[in-house]
């Protein structure tokens, strides 16, 4: 450790790291169990999805980009997915998203900006070099995951847009189009889904325009073909397969926000200290870690990204300010 | 056809069906990624279709005037509260890690789970009185009385599954459920009104007369 440059991620406890034959005899384990599990159809799940087109990158070396922790099982990243275009069970992403078409596709960069622009996802894809990181995943309601993305950070776009000194905040638009989603149909929320950042939070380099995850393009029910992965805040701030991103002088409007003002706010950020209405956000299961019986982990501020991204917040009122 | 003897040991084996579907889930790991979740959630489905089920019994003997339809009303009360018990212990034994400090902390603080929770503890005294001695007991009248509360019990389950799915604003199969309890619920309101107007009726005749 002494060796190691810190690079700021915060180094798990050593008795928190499985060794390789556990892990290895665990991954035995768990095909056996996806082998039971797809003889019976009552309690059948879907286990994972092909495997998609390759995508290479390097290791990022951003400050806090890579955590050591064990990575969260592929089948359980690709069949466990909140994308309420496709469905509002968890399984339905993953049943339904093969209807979506991710090329051709563009994203159209307006507002506040120097120079709008409308960009294929090719170009995007060549905006900068890939970067795998390694990033916790936690949701709002009380899960989380470790999940190896691929992709650049979204300030490499927001340069390349040039934004006016009116740009405070940036707002993101999803796809809605009823002919891919089946999800539209259901009036759970507004559609298209909005979501956004302060222009520092999008600036910052953690924040990660995704392409790609475990080595190959993003699957459909994760967000393809591309997302915004912001790993200090509740999952739900990460919009999926963007469509638009607006430069804007006001505190953009975000979907949940608008559908339930009093219990999800702009910021959202990770924080175990500010419950949610109707649950407590101390602790959170870390999805595939041990069995039924497994103690839940306890959920860090800003989810373990505090030496990174606390700065941001410094002298606000972070219970006013969810 | 409900007189047949076979009809209760049928009803018993087909309630335990989705029990053995969970258990034959948590042993053969195949109940998705997050198992505590799983498991809790669908508990509480069946909860509340028992609940509905068992709700319907009455209403339903008045429609078709089969009056041995009240044979299985016990059985299927006793499996409201077996899966309700069943749905709590998965709660606190998955969720709270059975660490009783966090649970009370959780009781108290959680809208939702507050009212679930007495939901629950209100079924424990219907449950505990339903076999005949118990009624014999306490006598027909304020037996019937005690087990009124189950109107108060299927409000407080509704309530508590509106409260879980508000925060997701995913309202659909709780308008299911409230619709199903609404027919069975103002179905005994319309008929006491009913009641009361053709007492009253009654009454007035008799003045006459």
């Amino acid at each position: 450790m002494l060796l190691l440059k810190d690079r700021g991620f915060v180094h798990p406890i050593a008795s928190e790291i499985t060794p390789e034959p556990v892990f290895r005899s665990r991954r035995r384990w768990l095909a056996t169990a996806g082998a039971l599990a797809a003889l019976g159809p009552a309690v059948a799940w879907p286990q994972g999805t092909p495997k998609g087109a390759p995508l290479s990158a390097n290791r990022s070396s951003v400050p806090g980009a890579i955590t050591m922790e064990r990575q969260t099982a592929f089948n359980d990243a690709t069949s466990y997915n909140n994308y309420y275009e496709f469905g509002t069970d968890k399984s339905d992403p993953a049943e339904h998203a093969h209807t979506l078409k991710t090329r051709p596709w563009t994203v159209a960069i307006e507002g506040e900006v120097k120079k709008p622009l409308t960009l294929g996802i090719d170009d995007l894809l060549k905006l900068a070099p890939m970067e795998e990181r390694v990033y916790r995943l936690r949701c709002v309601e009380g899960w989380s995951m470790v999940i190896p993305w691929i992709g650049h950070s979204l300030s490499e776009l927001i340069r390349r847009a040039e934004p006016t000194g009116n740009a405070k905040y940036l707002q993101f638009v999803t796809l809605a189009d009823r002919a891919q989603m089946p999800g539209l149909r259901s009036s759970v929320l507004d559609w298209p889904y909005l979501e956004g950042l302060r222009i520092d939070e999008a600036m910052h380099p953690l924040s990660l325009l995704s392409f790609g995850m475990y080595g190959q393009v993003l699957p459909n029910q994760n967000g393809a073909p591309l997302r915004l992965v912001v790993p200090w805040k509740y999952g739900f701030k990460s919009g999926k397969s963007l469509v638009k991103i607006r430069f804007v002088e006001q505190q953009p409007a975000t979907s949940w926000s608008l559908a339930a003002p009093e219990e999800y706010g702009f910021y959202s950020n990770v924080n175990p200290k500010v419950d949610h209405p109707r649950w407590s956000q101390a602790t959170e299961r870390r999805i595939g870690e041990g069995d039924l019986f497994a103690k839940k982990r306890p959920t860090l501020m800003f989810n373990g990204y505090e030496a990174q991204v606390g700065q941001l917040y410094a002298g606000m009122d972070l219970k006013k300010f969810f | 056809m409900v007189q047949h003897p076979a009809t209760k040991p049928v009803l018993f084996a087909v309630a335990l069906v989705p029990f053995t579907v969970l258990t034959l889930g948590v042993v053969q790991h195949s109940l998705g990624p997050n198992p505590a979740e799983t498991l809790i959630r669908s508990l509480g489905d069946w909860t509340l279709r028992f609940l509905c089920l068992t709700l319907a019994v009455t209403p339903l003997r008045q429609w078709t005037g089969v009056a041995t339809l009240a044979r299985l009303r016990r059985m299927l009360g006793l499996f409201t509260a077996f899966y309700a018990t069943l749905h709590f212990t998965a709660y606190a034994v998955f969720d709270m890690g059975l660490v009783w400090s966090d649970i009370v902390r959780d009781v108290a603080k959680r809208p939702f789970i507050l009212v679930g929770t007495a939901a629950f503890l209100l079924l424990l005294p219907l449950a505990a009185t339903s076999f005949n001695r118990a009624i014999r007991w306490l006598g027909g009248a304020r037996w019937q009385r005690l087990h009124r509360v189950v109107y108060a019990i299927a409000l407080l389950a509704i309530l508590h599954f509106f409260w879980m799915r508000a925060g997701k604003r995913n309202f659909g199969e709780v308008a299911v459920y409230a619709a199903i309890l609404g027919v069975l619920l103002g179905w005994r309101l319309y008929k006491k009104a009913a009641g009361a107007r053709y007492f009253m009726k009654l009454g007035s005749h008799s003045a006459k007369g």
